[in-house]
């Protein structure tokens, strides 16, 4: 997997659909490509199925049809939830070092990892805290170190900021884009906010619902890393529109259109 | 001087229901002394008191026997409950098939099998014991297959991502999750295994060295010794609240420092 060049596919969907026991369809028609080193964002309304498609990507689901292939082998995922999804019970060193425990790797050597893992979310004074001592946002940087502590090559996120405030939200997205080009990784991530979708990715796709489907996909093709300038920039605000409108056109009413209009 | 709140709160915990007891002894001796009740119908607390005291051989040999019946089917319970809480969690098969068998144990009153029990196992300690296992066990299993079941879900797809074994995901997820359910459940069998031993000594009905509390109250009953019945009965009800004491320490030593059951509450 090493020594992939940026920019080649990483993982290949294609022609996904995926209906449920009870026959409502979840996802249709789902062609895309994710690349090394991208920042991929999906955005859409509730219901859309855009959680569903992250499962799949994850391999936790299968497709009712179509294939999830993987070029050059099944890559190492890390998965972030909306939740922190913290062993309650566990120390922070522990909660971060669970994948490489579950991966039966040496307790020296998966040490070291987890300090690494915990510096890179700035929590290493926080290694021996139990999570309910820990805030929201400190909660969700354990999830994340978590999530990072493999090297994975794809980083899946699944709103991982939405339960958070505004400002936490904020500074978040910051740190996350610094981790995301400073450790060159691959990033899919899921949210339903445009302003979020648009300040991340170096791509994103507009999601629809009932049966969800990717109705838009385009490139962020804005400089790195991003500041908060960028978010008060005419091209922040022409890509947040586009989004807005593909979102709204797709799946909403005349109200929704109305609206974003 | 100020307590700290906490520590204030403690002694509170200890002292406001030692003052209802201290107020309904007091009210009853009252009573029992100005309306002359007479001794066979209720004896005051200070006849039962001075009745512990005196029959104390007796009483305290009946205790031993019966929280040696009790604990030892609380451990019986601990562990064929837990084993067969861990069964029930390797597939929904196995439960669906044999849940109901455990839900039977539970709702057919021990008096009606005991004497079955009796009769089928000649060793008379092992007979009351089972009984009383059969009466404890249910909330321990229940409870706890409960507890493994309800693993956080998104913890269980991050268990499957890192491709943990059954074992792993059993040993680190599952279990941890189940202490709590564990514990409420053993604080229920703590007080239901001595109910189940009481009742079993009952449906014996035999004396000699392995002579219960029940023989006890079954005799003074007899002999119209009721201070006597009093006096096992305040033991039983001590041994009760004592078994529940301990499974809430226990339960605490587990738990205290990370589920919202044992956490301090903010004042």
């Amino acid at each position: 997997m090493t020594g992939s060049a940026a920019g080649s596919t990483l993982i290949e969907l294609s022609g996904i659909a995926k209906t449920w026991p009870n026959g409502i369809g979840a996802l249709t028609g789902i062609d895309l490509d994710i690349r090394r080193g991208e920042f991929l964002t999906l955005v859409g309304p509730s219901g859309c199925g855009k959680s569903t498609l992250l499962k799949l990507i994850a391999g936790l689901t299968r497709p009712t049809q179509g294939r999830v292939i993987a070029r050059g082998g099944p890559p190492r995922i890390g998965f972030v939830f909306q939740a922190p999804t913290l062993m309650p019970w566990a120390r922070v060193s522990a909660n971060v070092r669970l994948p490489l425990d579950l991966a039966r790797m040496p307790r020296a050597h998966a040490d070291a990892r987890v300090a690494d893992a915990l510096a890179r979310v700035g929590l290493v004074a926080f290694a021996g805290s139990l999570p309910r001592e820990l805030s929201g946002g400190m909660q969700m940087r354990v999830s994340i170190a978590r999530a990072l502590v493999t090297e994975p090559d794809l980083l899946l996120m699944d709103e991982p900021f939405g339960a958070l405030d505004e400002f936490t939200r904020q500074r978040m997205d910051g740190e996350l884009l610094a981790l995301w080009s400073a450790q060159r990784l691959t990033v899919v991530f899921v949210t339903h906010s445009i302003q979020e979708a648009v300040f991340l990715s170096t791509r994103v796709a507009a999601m629809a619902a009932r049966p969800g489907r990717i109705v838009d996909a385009w490139e962020i093709d804005e400089p790195c890393p991003r500041t908060d300038a960028f978010r008060l920039s005419p091209a922040f605000a022409a890509h947040a529109q586009r989004l807005s409108l593909r979102v709204a056109e797709a799946g909403g009413s005349e109200l929704d259109r109305a609206i974003a209009r | 001087m100020t307590m700290q709140p906490d520590r204030r709160e403690r002694w509170l915990r200890i002292i406001a229901p030692a003052c209802v007891g201290v107020v309904v002894l007091a009210l009853w001796q009252a009573l029992v002394v100005v309306y002359r009740v007479p001794v066979y119908l209720v004896p005051s607390p200070l006849v039962v008191a001075r009745t512990l005291v005196s029959d104390r051989v007796l009483l305290f040999h009946a205790l031993a026997s019966t929280l040696g019946v009790a604990l030892a089917a609380l451990a019986v319970a601990i562990v064929a409950g837990v084993g067969a809480a861990l069964l029930f969690a390797q597939s929904r098969w196995i439960e669906t098939s044999l849940f109901p068998y455990a839900i039977l144990l539970q709702v057919t009153p021990i008096v009606s099998i005991a004497p079955l029990i009796i009769i089928w196992v000649h060793d008379l300690w092992v007979a009351l014991v089972l009984c009383a296992v059969v009466v404890a066990i249910f909330p321990v299993i229940s409870n706890t297959t409960l507890g493994l079941r309800s693993a956080d879900p998104g913890l269980a797809d991050l268990f499957r991502i890192a491709g943990a074994s059954r074992w792993q995901t059993l040993w680190r997820l599952r279990v941890p999750g189940a202490l709590p359910y564990f514990f409420g459940g053993l604080r229920i069998a703590s007080g239901l295994a001595l109910i189940g031993a009481v009742v079993a000594e009952f449906v014996a009905g035999t004396g000699g060295a392995s002579a219960g509390l029940a023989y006890q109250i079954l005799l003074a009953g007899m002999q119209l010794d009721i201070p006597r019945m009093f006096a096992a009965l305040a033991l039983i009800a001590a041994a009760g609240v004592a078994l529940f004491a301990v499974t809430s320490v226990l339960a605490h030593a587990a738990l205290a420092r990370w589920h919202e059951s044992e956490l301090p509450r903010e004042p």
